[in-house]
């Protein structure tokens, strides 16, 4: 008993210092930026993982914000001041994320930041971020559920990545039963709850819908394989959709070509393969397996070709593969530098603002715009895997879609909806209850 | 199904043409005369029919439902080459030039592939550009072929194409299996004939009582869950002698199905200690035998992979014919890299602080950090490819049993360096004063033996071992700076469970594990599945702290 109420004046206590240090960071802030102007250049943090599990996937986001940086810088800089990236390590450690966004915003005064991948981290960092007032660029698709007035999402929501898959595995390959195999933590997990539910409004059997989860770097897929085999030799047309994260899949794709699983019998529709992952396989046997995304690398556009040229560049290596994620950032880091022009500043409050509505062109050949929700509208691809480890775009969008953070699948989030605009500022609007539920809710 | 048929008739009038020279080409002759009535305009006479290098020039820039009925049209066109022309596209194979419609056909490696045109003559790669294809043009390739391949005269090719009858088993298709089964001369094919024939009969209407009980007992010889799915349905029939028949045989189906995942299963289990044998046994060197807890183990491991990877790289710029053995030569490759990383490491590090278990354990923590940020630094933080050599690349069945190379090989290596790790302990000079120093280091010690070096030489096996696991493990996992982490809990793991020091020990925990590992995933799942493992283990321990077998070593004690 006595222990409870100690935490909890101990909780109450910590909330208040919040709320003081969040006051008085926000009233610090135009001295903040006035002194970063004085200084001559503008700091753009980088907050991506160098070393530790994450670093295989992260390690590139890195590198393309310094070519962007150094390409903005080249065209004369932003606000007639040069660009300066400050790159931190947060070694794939998640209580370190926020320690070094931490470190970034209050000794570095940086005015934004690019980062995180994986869904932990940015809920590490999403804290740090309200509290002291930034902006996070976060380029990786996610599970949703989620809309923060100091993030900006540039990666894809669920519906517009998983739900045209599925439309596309129904349409096209005329689907019936579904395996939904992902890897044990929230996005796959999330993201499976609302295909299920998904899946059930179109009319699909609870039989005919099998769910599996493989711990982190799963690297034995015998049984599970073989027991897709056993649930995909029920006379109906299966696929498999997997949110499998990115080290366990080089496994599980040579266990499915080992086993004489075809795409032609059973078609996997992949969300957390791209080309870079596919650089690590030998792609011969998985011809005709499928990723949905909203960019890929093989997309014929004259932005594209540039940007795979300068990027082959800055890398020094011709074989250099680009990916969705990065196209995201592309997407992300031009949208802030025309937002900063157009406020004229890079006071988070006023970039924040001028943000919504802000359209820049994305690298398959459209414009991509900043909704009121903090995500964007992206066109949605379907590709096939080739024999060269680059993928064949199969299926596109007729238009762009929309980003929706509360999916209209799931119990709780249907009736949520989030406008960052003046006045109703609020990430989680009930529609039915008629007010926002603020932070409260999570 | 149906509409793809309807495509597909033309590929049968083909067939009738292609199959002159044999003997019942007459046959095959009347199969044709019935759909030729329903499609005139594709009939193989037909004078005005674009020509083949015509419908080519098409099929380099049309969309997937462009190329679909370009497909068709090859099929249609009668032209000898169709057939080969479809085997490269549904490969991938195919390429066609733009200006002239010439199709070529690729051969050999990505890069440095050659082409031939259908009639065999080489061609200029100039102007040449693949044609892609998708998921539902290759089915629709696929079925095209197989079906041809009815007819073919080879067996092996009748066998795979009836067995791709057998699912699709469409009532149309009848006729053609009834002419395949009536010139077949192989029991084999024959049976996966008949079994094609039963499986239309119970999913066709109009068929008697008595061809359903006697389709139903040629199924169920299948026995496998295909089998199990067509006469599903029919245990509920309303006739009660056909219900009989259909719960007969379901539940013979279901017995014999509980076997083999029960076989299965056990077999998973093997293959998944056999990989966690080959990570654990160099553990069960430099701790068991050592007792040297080295947190670094699993970057040896790495190492090794790394390894394989530079000498496949290497071989293929030097000798690329010689690419399928690059993996043998690897192994002592990384046995050598991987060995004397170990005996750097003893002797820089592990010397200083032998019998203080937790400053090891602490050193060499730090060290695999330190290993696996200069491999990233190196190679960069993306995955290589290790290719599979194709003797190590499909699988092959027995009974329901699926089998794949890979996992088989791994089992018969690790069985082989286990049997030579033990060998070379039991009857070589340098074993013998390993064991020596093992069980009195001062006495072997006062008999003349350089205890320091046999230590250095002894941590440096155990590492060169794991090196080797290395070389296994890229055939089946990543090849990145993590690979080592993923294995170093398990190898502790199988180490502490079989009784540190003691090799027969880690041969029976990584069997023990594996097996129970796989018993419990189909039924718990995989992520709880490896929890009631490692709860299972906690229990073990208290029981039994020294594991299996437990032996006296000089470290690790009291």
């Amino acid at each position: 008993m006595i222990g409870t109420r100690i935490k909890s004046a101990v909780k109450k206590g910590t909330v208040a210092a919040a709320f003081l240090l969040a006051a008085a960071t926000s009233a610090l802030t135009p001295i903040q930026s006035a002194r970063a102007a004085d200084s001559g250049t503008i700091k753009v943090g980088i907050l991506h993982s160098l070393s530790g599990t994450m670093a295989i996937s992260e390690t590139t986001l890195k590198d393309v914000m310094l070519m962007l940086i150094e390409d903005q810088n080249k065209k004369g800089g932003l606000l007639g001041k040069k660009l300066e990236p400050v790159v931190v390590d947060p070694a794939s450690d998640w209580p370190l994320f926020a320690e070094k966004a931490r470190e970034l915003i209050q000794v570095q005064k940086v005015a934004a930041v690019f980062g995180c991948w994986t869904s932990v981290s940015r809920k590490s960092v999403l804290p740090v971020f309200a509290e002291l007032n930034n902006i996070l660029f976060y380029p990786v698709q996610y599970e949703g559920e989620e809309s923060q007035r100091n993030i900006f999402y540039t990666g894809a929501a669920p519906n517009q990545q998983a739900i045209p898959a599925v439309d596309y595995l129904m349409k096209e390959e005329k689907v019936k039963r579904w395996v939904l195999a992902g890897t044990d933590y929230v996005y796959p997990r999330t993201t499976n709850k609302i295909l299920e539910a998904y899946l059930k409004s179109k009319g699909v059997a609870e039989a005919d819908i099998m769910i599996n989860y493989t711990p982190f770097g799963h690297s034995d897929w015998q049984t599970i394989v073989a027991s897709i085999k056993k649930f995909g030799s029920a006379g109906k047309k299966t696929a498999v959709v997997s949110t499998i994260n990115g080290d366990a899949n080089v496994p599980f794709y040579k266990e499915l070509g080992n086993q004489g699983i075809k795409a032609q019998d059973i078609p996997v529709v992949a969300f957390s393969v791209g080309e870079e992952e596919l650089a690590g396989i030998d792609t011969k046997p998985l011809i005709g397996h499928l990723a949905a995304w909203n960019y890929f690398m093989s997309v014929k556009d004259p932005g594209n070709a540039d940007f795979i040229k300068k990027w082959q560049a800055f890398t020094k290596n011709p074989k250099r593969v680009s990916n969705d994620p990065m196209e995201a950032h592309y997407i992300g880091f031009n949208m802030w530098v025309k937002a900063v022009e157009k406020a004229g500043t890079t006071d988070p409050d006023k970039v924040i603002d001028a943000l919504i509505g802000i359209a820049v062109p994305n690298l398959t050949g459209g414009y991509s715009a900043m909704l009121p929700n903090h995500h964007i509208t992206k066109p949605v691809l379907i590709g096939e895997i080739q024999g060269d480890g680059q993928f064949e775009v199969v299926s596109k969008t007729p238009g762009l879609v929309a980003g929706d953070e509360w999916s209209d699948y799931l119990p709780g989030s249907k009736d949520l909806i989030s406008d960052w605009r003046a006045p109703m500022s609020c990430g989680n609007f009930d529609v039915k209850a008629g007010k926002c539920l603020g932070a409260a809710a999570k | 199904m149906k509409r793809i048929f309807a495509y597909l008739l033309p590929v049968l009038a083909l067939t009738a043409v292609l199959s002159a020279p044999i003997p019942a080409a007459a046959q095959a002759g009347d199969t044709q005369a019935e759909p030729a009535t329903e499609s005139p305009p594709e009939s193989a006479s037909e004078p005005a029919k674009p020509s083949l290098s015509a419908l080519l020039t098409r099929l380099g820039d049309a969309s997937f439902d462009e190329k679909a009925a370009i497909v068709d049209e090859i099929a249609a066109s009668g032209d000898p080459q169709a057939v080969p022309l479809l085997r490269a596209l549904s490969g991938g194979n195919l390429y066609v030039r733009a200006s002239d419609g010439l199709a070529a056909v690729s051969k050999g490696e990505e890069g440095s592939e050659t082409y031939t045109s259908l009639t065999g003559d080489p061609v200029e790669a100039e102007g040449l550009e693949k044609v892609r294809v998708n998921n539902m043009l290759r089915r629709k390739v696929t079925a095209a072929v197989s079906r041809l391949g009815l007819l073919s005269p080879k067996a092996d090719v009748r066998l795979t194409s009836a067995r791709a009858a057998f699912l699709e088993h469409d009532e149309e298709m009848l006729p053609l299996v009834e002419e395949a089964l009536a010139k077949e001369t192989d029991s084999g094919v024959k049976t996966a004939l008949q079994q094609v024939r039963a499986a239309i009969a119970l999913t066709s209407s109009g068929v008697t009582d008595d061809a359903v009980v006697a389709a139903i007992d040629v199924i169920k010889d299948r026995g496998d869950e295909d089998a199990r799915n067509l006469i599903k349905p029919f245990t509920e029939s309303e006739n009660a002698k056909i219900k009989a028949a259909a719960v007969r045989a379901a539940n013979a189906i279901n017995t014999s199905l509980g076997y083999w995942a029960a076989a299965q299963n056990a077999w998973y289990g093997l293959s998944l200690g056999s990989v966690l044998l080959l990570a654990a046994v160099g553990l069960a060197i430099t701790m068991g035998v050592m007792g040297v807890i080295n947190m670094a183990h699993g970057e040896m491991v790495m190492l090794g992979a790394y390894t394989t990877y530079v000498v496949q790289d290497v071989m293929h710029s030097i000798a690329p014919a010689l690419d399928t053995v690059s993996l043998v030569v690897a192994v002592p490759m990384a046995f050598l890299v991987a060995g004397l990383a170990g005996v750097a490491i003893e002797r820089s590090i592990i010397r200083f602080l032998y019998g203080r278990p937790l400053e090891t354990l602490l050193a060499t923590w730090g060290l695999s950090l330190v290993l696996q940020q200069t491999v990233r630094t190196i190679f960069g933080p993306t995955n290589k490819t290790v290719i599979s050599p194709s003797w190590m690349s499909g699988a092959f069945e027995i009974g329901h049993l699926t089998v794949t190379y890979n996992r088989l090989w791994i089992i018969i290596f690790s069985l082989a360096v286990l049997g030579l790790m033990m060998a070379l302990l039991r009857y070589t000079r340098f074993g013998l004063q390993t064991r020596a120093v093992t069980q009195n280091r001062r006495m072997a010690a006062a008999m003349g033996i350089r205890t320091d070096l046999v230590d250095a030489m002894t941590f440096g096996f155990g590492s060169g071992i794991a090196g080797i696991a290395g070389v296994a493990l890229s055939q089946l996992d990543n090849v990145s700076p993590n690979l080592g982490q993923s294995y170093i809990i398990d190898s502790f793991m199988v180490v502490v469970f079989g009784g540190v020091g003691n090799l027969w020990g880690t041969l029976v925990g990584s069997m023990t594990l594996g097996i129970a590992n796989k018993f419990l995933e189909p039924y718990a799942g995989a992520v709880l599945g490896k929890i009631f493992v490692l709860v299972f283990i906690i229990l073990f321990i208290q029981r039994r702290p020294r594991g299996l077998f437990a032996l006296k070593g000089r470290a690790l004690e009291g």
